[in-house]
């Protein structure tokens, strides 16, 4: 664990046209730490984390992310080979829609072995064993290796998702409502799993949820987004708690207790 | 390939040269020597409807057509055959159009068009095969998206090729791709070699002739310039692998070349033959006969081996 932060974001703001995604959003995350960006729908949640793994450029700001080997590199001066590279090495993206992370048509043993072998493994025996453990881990029995997602439920999915991304030990995260389309006995499995592998890993998460409960259960810090502007920032369990803000004050309020 | 003047009489009146203007050429020529350039890269280039459907060849009739002539020897082949009908109609076009001499010989033709395969006879400095290529994107079938395939190219991303050779071992135990075989060409490029079966794969790695690829519907030419690093794709526990037949070609006896499966009757009877037409009339010319090779009076005697 090293005391400078593994991910620096100053000032970070993006428009569309006249309409604002999100404007001056500064924050640190260090290694290990999960962090939770809550909200309404349109809040601004997604635009900041598609800016946050450079898909989308930023009107104005900078991040900057610490690289393997210790030095802080701004994301935004790099070349797309770069920001490629370490989108499939260093980093993950858990998305909602499971399609849009997982290649359909493809094996689950080839969905987890892709980034093995795009960053150079070419040792067939070896890249499936890596698969089989990685499925064992997410709780997918490992005789569905050859399927393809396509055969999968939502959460069994969602999990293949978590391992293909995992597979090259990434210490950066990005989980976009990984939980939401699941039903509650399989939300709580998945929920259960991250928490696991991020305690396990010493992952850093940044997870966009609209859902309370998620960010409770996996989160140290939350930050709540209104009008593409962050509005509270804390430890979850001081936020969710105590809320400063009116605004956050309403949406604990709003959540359903049964 | 010698240059031809654009004043040159062509045998049917009313065409230029081997059919297309002289400018469609400069611009396939510049395509061409672009694609020399930088081995394996797709260039893309203005592609003309031709007198034949897509899919036909149109994409090696418009390279042949731009580097053709007067002097040239062509020869035309489809599936390793000289006298099947694509093969036929195309050298039949070439010698009406342009009025170049063709043949069926390897060792004669200074330009070679096929479809499928590549001769048996090693090709030598100053010959120039062209290919006929359906879908030049050997990244298509994984990644629909042509902005993306483009970006993977230029980036060198090729883990998804590898994936493709997964899902093979996977499903079947081994590399089942058997045509279509994709090649990294000179350490760069991966690269489709087009419908030829992975047995000609190794006939490319630093052949001595340049190799043209012509890809007419999708409109991309590419190249490997003489003596280039073609490697096939492979990996460490699983090795590239050609083809390895059990039997020698039934006429000509011939061993370590491409069969083909001929069915002859339907009670299972069947015969193994050259691919290569040419190369199996020219082997049987020098004497060598295979099993199931007749002559005339051992035929009415009755004593083949077949039927």
């Amino acid at each position: 664990m090293s005391d400078t932060p593994l991910l620096s974001v100053s000032g970070l703001t993006k428009h569309f046209g006249h309409r604002i995604g999100c404007a001056d959003v500064s924050f640190d995350l260090y290694e290990g730490e999960v962090l939770a960006i809550v909200g309404e729908s349109g809040s601004g949640k997604s635009t900041l984390l598609n800016l946050l793994a450079t898909e989308l450029s930023p009107t104005r700001g900078g991040i900057r992310y610490r690289m393997r080997d210790g030095a802080m590199r701004d994301l935004l001066a790099m070349s797309e080979a770069e920001r490629r590279f370490l989108l499939r090495t260093d980093w993950g993206f858990v998305r909602q829609d499971a399609t849009h992370g997982l290649r359909m048509n493809v094996s689950a043993g080839g969905n987890v072995g892709e980034r093995l072998m795009a960053v150079g493994q070419r040792h067939y025996g070896r890249i499936r064993g890596t698969a089989f453990d990685w499925l064992e881990r997410v709780e997918i029995e490992t005789d569905r290796i050859d399927d393809t997602p396509k055969a999968f439920s939502g959460g069994m999915r969602q999990r293949l998702q978590i391992a293909r991304n995992l597979v090259t030990h990434p210490r950066l995260v990005f989980m976009d409502e990984p939980t939401s389309g699941l039903d509650a006995s399989v939300q709580a499995r998945l929920l259960d799993l991250i928490r696991n592998l991020v305690s396990e890993l010493g992952l850093a998460v940044i997870i966009v949820t609209h859902d309370l409960a998620v960010a409770r259960l996996l989160s140290h810090r939350v930050m709540v987004m209104k009008s593409g502007r962050v509005i509270e920032t804390g430890l979850t369990d001081q936020v969710l708690d105590d809320p400063r803000e009116l605004y956050t004050q309403l949406l604990v309020s709003s959540v359903l207790v049964v | 390939m010698t240059a031809q003047s654009a004043t040159h009489t062509a045998p049917e009146t009313g065409y230029n040269f081997a059919y297309l203007d002289e400018q469609t050429k400069r611009m396939i020529r510049r395509a061409i020597l672009k694609a020399i350039a930088v081995p394996g890269y797709q260039v893309p280039f203005a592609s003309r409807e031709m007198p034949m459907p897509y899919g036909w060849g149109t994409g090696g009739v418009q390279v042949t057509a731009s580097i053709l002539g007067p002097d040239d020897v062509l020869k035309v082949i489809d599936q390793g055959s000289d006298d099947t009908t694509n093969a036929v109609s195309i050298r039949k076009f070439f010698k009406r159009t342009a009025g170049v001499r063709t043949t069926t010989r390897t060792g004669e033709a200074t330009v070679i068009q096929t479809r499928h395969r590549i001769p048996e006879q090693p090709l030598g400095e100053g010959q120039v095969i062209v290919y006929q290529v359906p879908i030049p994107e050997p990244l298509r079938f994984l990644e629909p998206r042509e902005t993306e395939t483009r970006k993977l190219h230029a980036l060198a991303e090729y883990g998804l090729m590898h994936v493709k050779l997964y899902e093979d071992i996977a499903r079947h135990g081994h590399i089942a791709t058997t045509y279509a075989y994709p090649v990294e060409v000179a350490g760069r490029y991966i690269m489709d070699p087009s419908p030829t079966p992975k047995f000609d794969n190794p006939k490319m790695h630093m052949m001595a002739g340049l190799q043209l690829f012509g890809a007419g519907r999708e409109k991309r030419i590419y190249a490997i310039p003489p003596y280039t690093q073609v490697r096939s794709l492979d990996f460490e526990d699983h090795p590239f692998r050609i083809q390895t037949f059990s039997h020698p070609c039934a006429l000509c006896a011939a061993e370590g070349v491409y069969l083909d499966e001929v069915v002859m009757d339907d009670r299972g009877g069947r015969m193994f033959v050259c691919s290569d037409t040419d190369s199996c009339e020219e082997r049987r010319e020098q004497g060598h006969r295979g099993a199931m090779l007749a002559d005339t009076p051992a035929a009415l005697k009755g004593e083949s081996s077949h039927v």
